[in-house]
């Protein structure tokens, strides 16, 4: 199937929001007292979000982990709640109960978010299973980090849903470092795509920098799964520009390294190419800029403007009444 | 005396056992090459010092940073392992429950892990439940676990090496909040016994029970208290499994009051041990229904102002205490 140029744009609209909405959280980091605890961004990385979610439909479901700006966004999710979230105010998506960390937004089936590093791999089976036994015209998307992937749940739960042919996407973020451990330090084998095949499912690598062939390789994956197929495995190759969080100096990583990848940035590698076949002018990309900006500019005055939680408020929410 | 944070004394102590005994390895997520490059955290150097054979970085794998400790431990090594956060050590549970606290029982007593667990812990650094989760009562429950929770840097140190020099498995919980509350630490070695709680203020009117970083807040509100006349007995456990009973128990007897502070949530919390133990063996010498002050049953929550109500403060010690009086 070919891509459209409003699918190309839509993906291009959703990296220049979530670039600008994380660009925006890092310059609020430096700013004392604005934004507390960790703050872990997926700058550069836009293209996986933006690629994943444009082959999905409202239906289908997303289980995301501790980087997950970029997915939500891309997903459809408001960034004036996202942000206040983020500010820890009571009109946050998960009235402050959350933070950055495990932002759920059920709204666009984000439903059930986990910083626990490999946490989403069992659940993700769960959802896929739910949909299988309901019958339903739908799917899950698990994404996760390659350092999850040395974690036990990766292996039980890719093999119970390759063993039911669950309908899911294992998607691989493989930004090249699990906190400071770079890939060669953190697992012996070249390709994570290549495990799938321990599980009886296929494993695809992709360049996770270049949203049109991550949409392509999740719209296999998602006619696979819908026609009873089973799960897939897809490994999408990039790179992550800033530190571990906000407050990682980034000392393991070259310099040379991190320039490398800039230079294969995923925003000017789609608004390059939606240039030169004419599908996109300047005017346009600059409005396209403006209006990711402006987009953020709000969601940061609505969280700021927001009232903070009563403290009472911590109380709320343990328990379905 | 040398000024050090809860993490340089665990430095230092790790830094002088492993030069003391070369079984000694460490191993665990980032800690030779680490997001923090900072002094302040336990491992910092200790890569330099030791070289990738005796510091290793792991992937993110508790279960097999946890089972690693425990073969290496029959296996003849003494393994110091980490838990980067106490919610994480839920993954690495099945081989420090189920195995390195029943084996030996097991075998009969014919099997010795001596390994150490250090876990960081504690809420008040913004991150949310899943990095914030006090789970010191899960382990406190299992026989054949040795729990170690000190609360100061000289205390943190001499623990260390005792658990270090056990030949028991012993989980140590470090509150990352006094990573950064420098105070006076012993030079060279010395050790503190497991198993010893230590006053650490006198007092005549109520036995106030804590430990780990809630001790800041019992010596808070015992200084208010003493300016409105009220003498509080700090206890600081320092040691939840085995239980030094003894020096609750006369402290007890002495003041006739108990308060039990402690910041993971009430039910089910270690709180309620402290409670049934003076209940049965000190009943008769009660003046008044003893007290808890903990953290409400609720996950911690992110928000700073939800946060904030989580955490057990000096105003809720002192209206528990004055209930008392
Ligand atoms: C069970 C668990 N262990 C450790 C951590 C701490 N931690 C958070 S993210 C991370 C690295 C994860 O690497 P990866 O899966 O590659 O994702 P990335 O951060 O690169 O997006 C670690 C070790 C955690 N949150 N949960």
């Amino acid at each position: 199937m070919s891509i459209s140029t409003q699918t190309k744009l839509d993906m291009l609209r959703a990296m220049l929001l979530a670039r600008q909405f994380e660009e925006t959280l890092t310059e609020l980091c430096r700013q004392p007292g604005k934004i507390h605890g960790m703050m872990i961004l997926a700058t550069g990385q836009e293209a996986v979000g933006a690629g994943v979610c444009a082959a999905l439909s409202p239906e289908d479901v997303i289980l995301t982990n501790h980087r997950s700006h970029h997915h939500l966004l891309a997903r459809g999710a408001d960034p004036k709640a996202l942000m206040a979230e983020i500010f820890g105010r009571r009109t946050g998506c998960n009235k402050g109960k959350s933070g950055t960390l495990h932002l759920a937004v059920p709204e666009v089936n984000a439903l059930c978010t986990t910083t626990i590093v490999g946490g989403g791999f069992p659940i993700a089976t769960g959802l896929g299973f739910a949909q299988q036994y309901q019958k339903q015209e739908a799917v899950t998307v698990c994404f996760f980090g390659d350092g999850a992937t040395s974690e036990g749940s990766f292996h039980e739960a890719l093999n119970l849903a390759g063993l039911w042919r669950l309908p899911v996407i294992f998607v691989c973020e493989n930004n090249g470092y699990a906190a400071a451990q770079s890939y060669a330090e953190h697992t012996p084998v070249e390709s994570l795509a290549a495990r799938a095949d321990a599980y009886g499912m296929p494993g695809e690598c992709v360049d996770g920098n270049d949203a049109p062939s991550v949409l392509e390789a999740t719209r296999r994956a998602r006619e696979r799964a819908l026609a009873g197929d089973g799960p897939t495995l897809i490994e999408c190759m990039t790179y992550r520009w800033r530190g571990h969080g906000e407050t990682d100096p980034q000392h393991y990583q070259p310099a040379e390294e991190i320039a490398a990848w800039k230079e294969r940035c995923p925003i000017a590698r789609l608004s390059g190419f939606l240039q030169a076949s004419g599908e996109l002018s300047d005017a346009e990309l600059e409005d396209l800029r403006a209006s990711a900006a402006a987009i953020v500019t709000e969601a940061v005055r609505f969280a700021e403007e927001s009232p903070w939680p009563e403290p009472e408020e911590a109380l709320d929410d343990v328990w379905a009444e | 005396m040398q000024m050090l944070g809860m993490g340089q004394a665990v430095n230092q102590a790790l830094r002088e056992e492993m030069q003391r005994d070369s079984r000694i390895f460490l191993a665990g997520e980032g800690i030779g090459v680490g997001i923090h490059d900072s002094p302040m955290m336990p491992t910092y150097g200790l890569l330099e010092a030791f070289g990738p054979e005796r510091v290793k970085d792991t992937p993110v794998s508790e279960a097999a940073i946890a089972g690693l400790a425990v073969g290496a431990a029959a296996g003849g090594l003494r393994p110091v392992v980490e838990v980067m956060f106490n919610p994480f050590f839920t993954l690495a549970s099945d081989m420090i429950v189920n195995h390195a606290a029943k084996l030996r029982y097991l075998s009969g007593g014919k099997t010795s892990f001596p390994l150490v667990v250090r876990i960081k812990s504690g809420a008040g650094f913004g991150a949310g439940c899943q990095h914030s989760h006090n789970l010191e009562a899960w382990v406190a429950h299992c026989p054949g676990l040795k729990v170690v929770m000190p609360a100061t840097p000289a205390d943190a140190k001499g623990l260390l090496k005792s658990a270090i020099r056990d030949d028991n498995p012993v989980v140590f919980i470090e509150d990352m909040g006094l990573y950064f509350a420098p105070a006076e630490v012993p030079e060279g070695d010395y050790s503190i016994p497991i198993g010893k709680a230590d006053i650490k203020r006198p007092g005549t009117d109520v036995t106030l029970v804590t430990w780990s970083k809630m001790l800041g807040v019992a010596m808070q509100a015992a200084d208010q208290l003493a300016r409105e006349g009220v003498d509080v007995e700090v206890v600081d456990l320092r040691t939840l499994t085995p239980l030094d009973t003894e020096t609750i128990l006369s402290s007890v007897r002495k003041t006739g009051r108990l308060v039990v502070l402690h910041e993971a949530n009430r039910t089910g919390g270690f709180g309620g041990e402290i409670a049934a133990l003076v209940m049965e063996q000190a009943f008769d010498a009660l003046k008044a229904p003893l007290r808890r002050v903990t953290g409400p049953d609720i996950p911690v929550p992110a928000s700073p102002p939800l946060e904030r109500f989580y955490i057990p403060d000096a105003g809720q010690v002192i209206a528990a205490i004055k209930e008392l009086l």
